[in-house]
């Protein structure tokens, strides 16, 4: 496994969010997450990331422990994370948004000319403030921010959501792409017929806890289970 | 005097004093910019400043410029590490929470204040400044012979006060490159704009937030050296520049350093007019209401811009 999370209990104060859950996702693999609005997958997200704590439980990256150390050392493994909503520097500019990835590890100009090849509507933009961007071109920048650092793991929060279909294509190909490249991907999604075109395995999340585990095709072939777990 | 060299004079005074507010206030800025912190000991930063390069330039001897650059140097920097500590000691541990961290410095305030008194003493002393030329100012007047120059009995400046300008104007330009140009200046924005993602993308904020405390309140410790062979060093100096900091800093819009820079300008002249003309605490009161107007009808600050 590149990352694998052990029996993790996490929460905000007083709130216990996640129980003993469990997951691991392979270099290569698309693993993804569904569950219901507050059923806790942002809330894992931030736990691997380090920015909400894990009370209990291990969480590895190839064996090494992540959440002893400091929420910014998480990232410098090589942890990419998209956030739920992006979470732009909304007053950079696409070019210092980007600069801010690249710093994450040190990485130089090749790297950044990557990812611009991948995201050319970036290019013609890199003096634009975040925040001028449209929604297809903050998501697209949201991405290629964490691809300026490389990642082993990329961690993507509901990355579609509010697209329309020709950026949902494009950002399920960038996703695609980084699998063929041995990145290890963690995709929250709510719309299950995006879920069952690139994921490697799913698994459902309930009330913070491991519900199901299953393949695309177990989903396709035995509809009741999506609409159990997530209730379309 | 006439009113036209009154009124350059008054000019005069008061663009030494919107140089020095215009650093102190910088450093107030940035700190609540960044960390969203209320730094109430802003001020008593300020009065370490002007005391450490009294007691700098005080033990160095020599010339006045040797003991003085050795002040411009030395107390920001050690001003600026005693911030940085105090962040790390104390602000940290309240996980820089907004409300908690007010009364935290007011702490700071009077810990720093008592500290002062008791070891520096209550007395105000001067530091000599390293140059200090009188500089006359000409004035000009119609006459039958038509336009006259003539240098008006008490219209005049000193190199030092011109000095303490450029300084300022220097030191401004070097925050705003520091900011807008360096790779530090993007991480302390990006901090500012969000905590969350910076921390996601390897920013390790606590250590930017104890560099920003201490850098900020470097920022009054360099206005203080600037002011204090003008002004004497005294343990209770730190009042005024802390009251027109955070009047510069509302009147500016909370955060903005481009408002911040422009309402120190706006407020130091102001008050070094009309301190000159009226009286000094006619000047405040008029700030003071400023702030009032400027908080009913325009909260996000004259510079600022209207919350989205
Ligand atoms: N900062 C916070 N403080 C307190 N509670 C929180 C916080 N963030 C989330 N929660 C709570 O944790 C629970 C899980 O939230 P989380 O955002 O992880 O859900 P989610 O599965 O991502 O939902 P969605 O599909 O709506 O994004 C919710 O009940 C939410 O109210
Ligand atoms: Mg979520």
């Amino acid at each position: 496994m590149m990352l694998e999370v052990r029996h993790i209990s996490a929460g905000y104060g007083k709130v216990q969010v996640l129980h003993d859950l469990s997951l691991g996702v392979k270099a290569g693999e698309i693993l993804c997450l569904l569950g219901r609005n507050g059923a806790g997958k942002t809330t894992l997200l931030k736990t691997i990331m380090g920015l909400v704590r894990a009370r209990s439980g291990e969480i590895l990256l190839e064996g090494v422990p992540l959440n002893d150390l400091p929420a910014y050392k998480v990232p410098r493994q090589g942890v990419g994370y998209i956030p739920q909503g992006r979470r732009l520097f909304a007053e950079l500019t696409v070019a210092e948004n980007l600069q801010v990835g690249l710093m994450t590890r040190g990485q130089g100009d090749e790297v950044l000319e990557h990812v611009l090849t991948m995201f050319p509507r970036l290019r013609e933009r890199m003096d634009q403030r975040a925040e001028t961007l449209s929604g297809g071109e903050q998501q697209m920048l949201a991405t290629a921010r964490a691809l300026c650092l490389r990642p082993r793991v990329l961690l993507l929060d509901e990355p579609t959501e509010g697209l329309q279909p020709s950026m949902i294509a494009m950002i399920r190909a960038a996703v695609v792409e980084l699998r063929a490249q041995g990145v290890a991907i963690i995709l929250v999604e709510q719309r299950v017929e995006a879920v069952l075109e690139v994921a490697d395995r799913v698994i459902f999340i309930e009330n913070g806890r491991n519900a199901l585990e299953a393949t695309p095709d177990d989903l396709r072939a035995n509809e009741s289970l999506v609409h159990r777990y997530v209730g379309v | 005097m006439e009113f036209g060299p009154h009124l350059i004079l008054a000019i005069l005074e008061g663009l030494v004093q919107a140089s020095v507010l215009t650093l102190t206030a910088l450093g107030l800025s940035l700190v609540f910019g960044v960390m969203r912190v209320v730094n109430v000991a802003h001020g008593e930063f300020f009065m370490l400043g002007a005391v450490f390069a009294y007691g700098v330039a005080n033990s160095i001897g020599g010339a006045p410029v040797v003991g003085f650059v050795a002040a411009l140097i030395v107390a920001p920097l050690l001003v600026g590490v005693l911030a940085a500590a105090a962040d790390w000691l104390i602000l940290r541990r309240l996980d820089h929470d907004p409300e908690r961290t007010i009364v935290a410095t007011i702490g700071m305030l009077y810990v720093i204040q008592q500290i002062t008194l008791m070891t520096y003493g209550p007395d105000a002393h001067p530091v000599t400044p390293p140059f200090n030329q009188r500089i006359a100012i000409p004035w000009f007047e119609f006459t039958d012979k038509g336009l006259e120059f003539y240098f008006p009995w008490g219209l005049s400046t000193t190199s030092y006060k011109l000095f303490v300008v450029a300084a300022a104007i220097v030191a401004g330009l070097g925050v705003w490159l520091l900011m807008a140009r360096s790779r530090l200046g993007l991480i302390l924005r990006a901090t500012q704009l969000d905590r969350e993602t910076a921390l996601a993308f390897g920013i390790p904020v606590q250590r930017v937030y104890a560099l920003t405390f201490g850098f900020g309140a470097a920022l009054a410790a360099l206005g203080a050296v600037l002011v204090v062979p003008i002004q004497q060093a005294h343990y209770l100096m730190g009042g005024d520049p802390l009251l027109l900091s955070f009047i510069v800093v509302i009147i500016g819009g909370l955060g903005s350093l481009r408002g911040t820079v422009l309402a120190a300008i706006l407020i130091g002249m102001s008050n070094g007019i009309i301190s000159v003309f009226f009286s000094p605490t006619l000047a405040k009161i008029l700030a003071t209401l400023l702030v009032a107007m400027v908080l009913v009808y325009r909260p996000q600050g004259l510079f600022g811009k209207k919350p989205a």
